[in-house]
């Protein structure tokens, strides 16, 4: 710890128990006591903080309020659906049940202004009244006012009242075409390699020493840093991955010093966490699982993306296959592919500049159904009547979002699909059907 | 209250000395209530004209029973409000105009449709059909009831009220600016007399209001334009920031006034003040500065420093995008670095996940370099993360209609964010750096 915070108008005690719960955020913490002023003063009617995710935004904002015992609403955006539980909430957490009943059923926000200011008559405000809302950029798909409006509250309720917003969004992107009350705009920055260190060494196993956790929290960081700087994706993977990492110390293998084995033995592990744990492709239940029975190979259990495999009618198989190859080919190149009879052709004569691109990287093409019909009778080798059953597996494809209709503005007459499969689940249909596709895809001739 | 506060300070002139902290105290409050909850000034500044010409247009409205209208035309933070509270609180000291004039105020921000607008009105004006707070009665009916009672009035007898409209360009949203008729169309026949007061920051609001409404309004308008020189500015940090004569300890008040005097003549701090003027003139960024100065000021430091101006005034202009590319991870970093150079390759084509990728890849290739090998899956992750943090934008809102890896998006940073942000990225990589740097890939 460095210094206690200090600031007239606060106990000491309540000060010091905020220092303690805000490591690394001395900066910050001090900077927004220092705009919020005494309790009774006046503070700024509006303050933006942004940062990125887990930069304990909400945390320090929570923690001053709380230890403070200032009078606060905490709202997050994201579970006030509709303005009316909006201002029921910010109501009710600062006047109590009483004023939140006070609103009509589908209130307006003269409605939540005249309610406000009726109770401030009653109890007006000793102390600053703040109102944090998480997630504000919410508050942007919400109604056209209701944003300016929030940024001047203090001057609309006429009541000592600060509205605090945070968000991962810089404030550039919030603000709205006629401008509004430009809120004092913070930024809380991303906690550095060595600051994550000493968070997440901070909650240390107690059987172990101190040392040896955050030992294993430099190899976690040396694995992870690179790809995440998450502080709660970081500590999850810690919690998840420490029993691993004592293994070979509760069987006497290695001492709590032997750093370098230690890293050896954890390192793969934690390398197979990234594709599994790290994607949620392996929920962390069945990650703890795999950890406890030894002789199974951690990522052997099949994860999210591996069941993709999907069963299908013989005949849907061939459709979705000549669906891709009508997506991912030029149509000019289906001669050469699908008839008979074609001259040699070369590849590079004949194509404009825009198709020598591969069709992979630029994504699927829109394509019309009699293009696929003759793709599909082209690489179907037995005779199939056009029957009913085939055109509705075609939209039972599209139900199924393997293929998407493209226009919607002809349902009968000549509606384009695209296809939007990967290329591994097409590969691995067409080897259950033993069709080569690799040999009819353009992009890889 | 302000002659309140004068007794006060008589009476603690003779025993002027308080201890420190109870200054900083007086000082921080009597500040903050001057730049957070905007009090008002004892007499408007570098607005005089348009000061009189309200107050004589308001005070023919409340003595004499003349109908007015008017809008006051401003930029953000020129104090449009500020004027009119002046003006009102001036008004409301002849007792006269104090008894008569009733007060209706109107904010578009909050009214935001004719029902609620003129249930707020019968609510101010406390009619018949108003018990308690709760106002009844259908639309209709609130508007012929309201109409009867200004029609019923005549110049001599009933009493002048006025309509404040804030935000007055939200009005002319409304539907068929039925509400805008009505009172314009009030305040133009003899009925009871009303004055309208518009406030807005939009210069073309006459060409929102319909022909019929636009017709009945009388054209007065009153600009606030600022026409602010550099010195004006500078007076007016030191008049926001100094302590009035009424300060309890007055020595006190002195050094810190002096100290503010000293402060606007410093070169660096001169210097910061005509960053922000250069940059724009209103009232309101100036507080957000010196509040951010104002904060600095603490019982070990009862004075505002130079340093303090400056430090204020780098946080005002931070670059935000900036910081938020200082947070990123080295992959996040790379994958901006691959869009950069698809941009600058296609020209500022919209791009997808699969062409970033297959850009990162043509790097890790020329590098053979295994240490940012990552699978298609933890780039994806990278990506949403991009896209959560709205730096890079699909072009179309389809999100649905396309798997994830082709969607286009457009890059929302420039050429030289990217750049500065790597200069300033920690322990960035040195085979990042240069890729970033070569022209081509």
């Amino acid at each position: 710890m460095t210094s206690v915070l200090q600031h007239p108008g606060y106990d000491e005690e309540k000060l010091r128990r905020v220092t303690e719960q805000t490591p690394c955020r001395e900066a910050q913490t001090g900077l927004l006591l220092s705009l919020m002023g005494q309790p009774q003063q006046y503070s700024y009617p509006s303050i933006f903080v942004y940062g990125h995710r887990a930069s304990g935004k909400s945390h320090v904002m929570q923690v001053l309020l709380k230890e403070l015992e200032l009078p606060h609403a905490t709202i997050s955006c994201v579970e006030c659906v509709s303005n009316a539980l909006l201002f029921e909430k910010m109501l009710l957490s600062l006047f109590g049940c009483e004023a939140a009943s006070l609103l009509p059923r589908t209130p307006s926000l003269s409605d939540f202004v005249r309610v406000y200011r009726h109770q401030c008559v009653d109890s007006p405000a000793t102390q600053t009244r703040y109102i944090v809302m998480e997630k504000a950029e919410l508050l942007r798909d919400a109604d056209v006012n209701l944003l300016p409006a929030l940024l001047r509250l203090q001057e609309l309720v006429d009541d000592n009242l600060t509205v605090i917003l945070l968000s991962e969004i810089t404030w550039d992107k919030f603000r709205p075409n006629t401008g509004c009350y430009e809120p004092l705009v913070l930024h809380f920055p991303d906690y550095s390699k060595g600051d994550l260190q000493q968070i997440l060494s901070r909650d240390s196993h107690p059987s172990y020493s101190a040392d040896f956790y955050s030992s294993y929290i430099n190899i976690l960081l040396g694995v992870f840093y690179s790809v995440c700087r998450d502080l709660r994706e970081l500590h999850h993977l810690a919690a998840l991955n420490f029993s691993k990492f004592c293994e070979p110390l509760a069987e006497g293998k290695v001492k709590e010093s032997d750093t370098h084995k230690l890293w050896r033995n954890i390192e793969p592990h934690l390398k197979k966490a990234m594709q599994t744990v790290y994607l949620r492709e392996v929920s962390s239940l069945q990650w703890e699982q795999m950890q406890q029975m030894e002789e199974k190979e951690a990522g052997a259990l099949k994860g999210l993306s591996a069941h993709t495999h999907v069963e299908l009618p013989y005949y849907s198989k061939f459709l979705l296959i000549a669906a891709y190859l009508a997506s991912y080919n030029p149509a000019r190149t289906d001669k050469r592919f699908f008839l008979k009879h074609h001259g040699k052709i070369k590849k590079t004569n004949f194509l404009k500049k825009n198709e020598k691109t591969s069709n992979h990287l630029l994504g699927p093409k829109p394509f019309p159904l009699d293009r696929l019909l003759a793709v599909f009778y082209s690489v179907v080798d037995s005779r199939v009547a056009p029957s009913a059953s085939i055109f509705s597996q075609i939209s039972s494809l599209v139900t199924l979002q393997l293929l998407t209709q493209v226009s919607h503005d002809d349902q009968l007459d000549a509606p384009k699909y695209k296809c939007a499969v990967s290329l591994d689940f097409i590969s691995a249909i067409s080897r259950t059907v033993n069709f080569d596709i690799v040999k009819y895809l353009y992009d890889f001739l | 209250m302000r002659k309140n506060r004068s007794i006060m300070s008589k009476r603690k002139a003779k025993y002027a000395h308080l201890p420190i902290g109870e200054s900083i105290t007086q000082v921080q409050s009597m500040l903050r209530e001057r730049l957070c909850n905007q009090r008002l000034p004892d007499k408007p500044e570098g607005t005089e004209a348009q000061h009189k010409h309200l107050l004589e247009l308001l005070r023919r409205t409340a003595i004499h029973g003349e109908s007015n209208s008017v809008l006051i035309v401003g930029p953000r933070g020129a104090g449009k409000t500020m004027l009119l509270k002046c003006v009102l609180r001036d008004l409301l000291e002849d007792k006269e105009a104090q008894k008569s004039l009733l007060q209706v105020h109107l904010n578009g921000l909050l009214q935001t449709d004719d029902r609620i607008a003129l249930k707020e009105i019968t609510r101010q004006l406390h009619l018949e059909n108003v018990v308690g707070d709760k106002v009844f009665g259908s639309f209709a009916e609130n508007l012929a009831f309201l109409l009867e009672a200004l029609k019923k009035g005549d110049r001599s007898s009933s009493r002048p009220v006025l309509f404040i409209l804030d935000e007055f360009d939200l009005f002319a949203h409304h539907k068929n600016q039925t509400l805008l008729y009505n009172l314009l169309d009030v305040s133009q026949s003899a009925q009871a007399p009303i004055a309208v007061v518009g406030i807005t920051c939009r210069l073309d609001v006459l060409e929102l209001l319909e022909k019929r409404v636009k017709s009945r309004f009388s054209h007065r308008q009153i600009h606030l334009l600022s026409s602010l020189t550099f010195t004006q500015y500078l007076q007016r940090v030191q008049s926001q920031l100094s302590l009035p004569q009424d300060f309890p300890d007055v020595k006190f008040a002195q050094d810190w006034n002096d100290s503010i005097k000293t402060l606007c003549e410093d070169k660096s701090a001169e210097e910061a003040l005509r960053r922000h003027f250069n940059s724009s003139k209103d009232f309101r960024s100036l507080h957000i500065l010196l509040m951010l100065c104002l904060s600095r000021v603490t019982v070990a430091k009862p004075v505002i420093k130079p340093a303090d101006l400056l430090e204020a005034s780098r946080l005002c202009f931070v670059d935000a995008k900036a910081n938020m590319l200082h947070g990123l991870s080295i992959l996040e970093l790379c994958l901006i670095i691959a869009m950069k150079h698809l941009n600058d390759v296609y020209e500022g084509e919209p791009f997808n996940l699969q062409m970033v990728h297959n850009e990162f890849k043509k790097f890790l290739q020329r590098k053979s370099n295994s240490m940012y090998n990552f699978e298609q899956p933890v780039i994806m992750k990278a990506f949403e993360h991009l896209q959560q943090l709205e730096l890079i934008r699909p072009v179309d809102g389809s999100a649905a209609k396309t798997q994830k890896e082709y969607q286009l998006m457009r890059l929302m940073l420039d050429h030289s964010q990217i750049m500065e942000a790597l200069q300033k990225y920690p322990l960035c990589p040195t085979d990042v750096k240069q890729w970033a740097m070569s022209a081509f890939g």
